[in-house]
């Protein structure tokens, strides 16, 4: 056994995980065991090289580890709500109360799924604004940046089919008011607004689809997505900023130096959301009745305000089309040259400052955070 | 050359055709062109009437006044058939000309009502009227003259948030009122009453006005054998359990008006424990000897009226204050909206006189506090554990999280130190 254990340690292998002497023969038997199945030496030697450039605006980039972070939460707390969640118009809403109630801790589950959710949806604009304005999706990241605007919408989805799912007042009206702008989308509008709704109206048949899209269709679309996305930036390491001097660029290792950090935001983070879920845990809200009326003030989550409140500005006819169809038709042009910014912003793929794609994006968080206030501020509008 | 006068030419005949257009959809009504240029007393008819429900029904000043609308000379629209001003005395007879004609009123709306006059002719005001009391009110004072509008829209004279005011016009007129030995407080009475704070805070278009309880058209006081009825229209349960109750022979016997005698009339305030016996608003003592014996069991059941209310504010207090807190009290609310309706049912049963039912349903509603109690007491231990919980689990994470930044730069300075 000794003479093994000396074989081992003494073989050479420069990705051998245990050090010579202090680790105990039985664990490293086992370690032994284990790596000559699982051949991990390529990950370790991954996790060793690799480094990950520190420079001024370093503090953004630990806001795309802080989005997977609440995404495992959200995989994590969504599991355990699945246990008492029941997606049928008589026991949604019955079935939170009893969560909220009655379950050990379930109150503390259901408060840090809604709340993680929306700091992950916080956290991905953040993350997406930040890498735009450091040029972070220039030539040879475009696809890196386009599966993130996927991903942005993937979760903002998550947010839209879990707003109905505890099938209260505010939800059911929201996604009604939601999917009756979807349907006035031009030509496929009314296709897509029948496909969500399962039927004509909100009904049963919308929790179930929209249950089934938040469980089964989003977290596959999520998992394939975010999939590419981190395998890129494994493969082509994270960019740095255009117009950073050298000397004020160093490598740091990304494991254990930048993982530390980022899991010390991670553990900030998550202190925060106790916080925030102790002294405001997720409201139940009254069950939804679809034959009261619709409550006055009615919107949707923040994160759609902006495009809610647009919409509601728009003047009724613009150069003789419907003003709302033409809104939704500057949103969806609007949202494609944003995806599409890799392949437009030449400079940027040239390692040149372009001034003009940063005052697009200074003039877009301008307008997102503008209207979103406007809703807020103004809830009668 | 030519354009100018091409551009005249369109802006004339343009103008004419709309003329044309507009005078030809409109019917003629040279009262209406008279009286806007006239002073003001006979210009305000004319400004009041196009918002007038007749007007909208097509009806012409003609209608009630006579007179040929469609001269425009003075002398010639003020034919044979002018009437001028109705006197008062012929302002009944004349909106029951068409009123009360049932063929006529059913081209208009169907579903009104024809009596009005008949209704009105047994009222005090008819009865007054019928008698030559020129001051008694006919159908103008209530209904207005030239803007009159239906009572269902919130600007009638008739619309219940206006009534108490409308009567108010003559029974809060203390020298109108004298003659007929009638009090004027009624209105500022009523003002002050329950039913009007239901009405004009809690905007209740249900809550009871002046009309509710005297009648429409056939307004008169209701009698007292009558007032419980009058008062059952909307309070059938007290009503029933008074109407078995041994008060209900008594009072009969006694000429006393059954609801009113405790409650009042007019400035009815809302019902309170402290009308029980001993109270502050005592009503029992009116008939019963302090020290008879329905006296003192009445009295003592106040007491525990008064404490089982002051138990149930403490624990909506309690339940209020936790949820606050965010623990989920959904179930303790129920219950102690369960132990409020037995609370408030035992309260009813005061009117039938039973105190062991009473008794029985104050027992119910105490059982279903204790209930509560305990609900409250697990959700404040909730609450608590979530505090001390988080206290714990935030100092835990955020050294943990220091911890791990402290190790990083202590590594960071060691690669340093070595490169």
């Amino acid at each position: 056994m000794k003479e093994k254990d000396e074989r081992l340690r003494d073989s050479g292998n420069k990705h051998s995980v245990f050090p010579a002497g202090g680790k105990k023969p039985k664990t490293q038997e086992l370690l032994a065991y284990l790596q000559e199945r699982f051949k991990w030496e390529g990950i370790v030697d991954l996790a060793r090289k690799k480094t990950v450039p520190e420079h001024p605006y370093s503090f953004w980039t630990y806001f795309g580890g802080l989005c997977l972070f609440l995404f495992v939460i959200q995989v994590v707390t969504g599991a355990l709500l699945l246990l008492y969640y029941v997606p049928t118009v008589d026991k949604a809403h019955e079935s939170i109360i009893f969560v909220m109630g009655q379950v050990r801790f379930g109150w503390l589950v259901r408060s840090v799924h809604s709340w993680s959710a929306n700091i992950l949806i916080g956290a991905i604009f953040i993350h997406m604004f930040s890498t735009f304005l450091l040029k972070g999706y220039r030539r040879p990241r475009e696809i890196t940046w386009v599966t993130g605007f996927f991903l942005l919408l993937i979760f903002m989805a998550f947010g839209f089919s879990g707003y109905l799912l505890p099938w209260n007042e505010l939800s059911f009206f929201a996604t009604r008011v939601g999917t009756d702008i979807l349907g006035q989308v031009p030509i496929v509008g009314p296709a897509l607004k029948t496909f969500f709704l399962g039927g004509p109206e909100v009904s049963g048949a919308t929790l179930s689809r929209f249950y089934w899209f938040h469980i089964v269709v989003l977290p596959v679309a999520a998992l394939v997505f975010l999939g590419i996305h981190l395998y890129l930036i494994q493969v082509q390491g994270i960019s740095r900023p255009i117009g950073v001097k050298p000397e004020k660029i160093r490598e740091i290792p990304f494991f254990p130096d930048f993982f530390l950090r980022d899991a010390a935001v991670w553990f900030s983070v998550l202190a925060l959301i106790g916080v925030l879920c102790v002294f405001f845990p997720w409201e139940i809200g009254e069950k939804a009745d679809p034959f009261a009326p619709t409550p006055i003030g009615i919107r949707p989550e923040w994160y759609f305000t902006f495009m809610f409140t647009t919409l509601k500005l728009v003047p009724a006819h613009i150069l003789g089309l419907e003003g709302e169809k033409v809104a939704l038709l500057a949103f969806a042009f609007a949202g494609l040259l944003w995806m599409l910014i890799p392949y437009w912003d030449k400079k940027a793929s040239r390692d040149q400052r372009n001034l003009f794609t940063t005052a697009v994006g200074i003039v877009v968080i301008i307008y997102i955070t503008a209207m979103t206030l406007i809703t807020y501020l103004f809830p009668r509008l | 050359m030519r354009k100018p006068l091409l551009k005249l030419f369109l802006t004339v005949s343009g103008a004419l055709t709309l003329g044309i257009l507009l005078f030809s959809q409109e019917k003629k009504n040279s009262c209406l062109e008279c009286h806007l240029q006239l002073e003001e007393k006979l210009a305000a008819p004319a400004r009041s009437y196009p918002h007038d429900i007749h007007a909208n029904y097509g009806l012409l000043c003609s209608a009630c006044h006579g007179g040929n609308p469609d001269k425009e000379d003075m002398d010639e629209a003020k034919d044979k058939t002018f009437k001028g001003t109705p006197g008062r005395k012929e302002i009944p007879l004349l909106c029951a000309s068409c009123h009360s004609n049932a063929n006529y009123m059913r081209q208009y709306n169907p579903r009104l009502r024809v009596d009005q006059l008949e209704l009105y002719l047994t009222s005090h005001h008819g009865r007054a009227y019928q008698k030559g009391d020129l001051k008694a009110a006919v159908c103008t004072d209530c209904h207005g003259v030239h803007g009159i509008q239906a009572a269902s829209m919130p600007q009638s004279l008739t619309f219940a948030w206006n009534l108490a005011k409308t009567c108010g016009q003559c029974h809060s007129d203390a020298n109108l009122m004298k003659p007929y030995g009638l009090s004027s407080q009624q209105e500022e009475d009523y003002r002050a009453s329950v039913h009007a704070r239901a009405l004009y805070e809690k905007k209740d278009l249900s809550a009871p006005t002046c009309n509710d309880c005297h009648g429409n058209h056939g307004a008169a006081p209701p009698e007292v054998a009558s007032v419980a009825n009058v008062c059952r229209q909307c309070h059938p349960s007290p009503a029933e359990l008074f109407s078995r109750s041994p008060h209900k022979s008594a009072f009969d016997e006694a000429g006393i008006s059954e609801c009113e005698a405790c409650h009042g009339h007019h400035r009815i305030a809302p019902p309170s424990d402290e009308m029980l016996a001993g109270g502050k608003e005592d009503t029992c003592s009116q008939c019963h000897d302090t020290d008879s014996n329905p006296y003192r069991l009445w009295s003592d059941l106040r007491e525990k009226f008064h404490d089982l209310n002051r138990r149930l504010d403490s624990l909506s207090s309690r339940v209020e204050a936790v949820r606050k807190k965010g623990v989920e009290v959904s179930e303790a609310r129920f219950e102690l909206q369960q132990a409020k309706s037995s609370f408030v049912e035992a309260r009813n049963l005061v009117h039938g006189l039973s105190a062991n039912e009473v008794e029985k349903r104050l027992e119910e509603s105490l059982a279903t506090m204790s209930k509560v109690e305990d609900l409250a007491a697990a959700a404040e231990k909730e609450a608590k554990l979530r505090k001390t919980g988080l206290v714990v689990a935030t100092a835990f994470l955020f050294l943990l999280a220091l911890a791990i930044l402290l190790k990083a730069r202590q590594l960071s300075r060691r690669r340093d130190l070595k490169g």
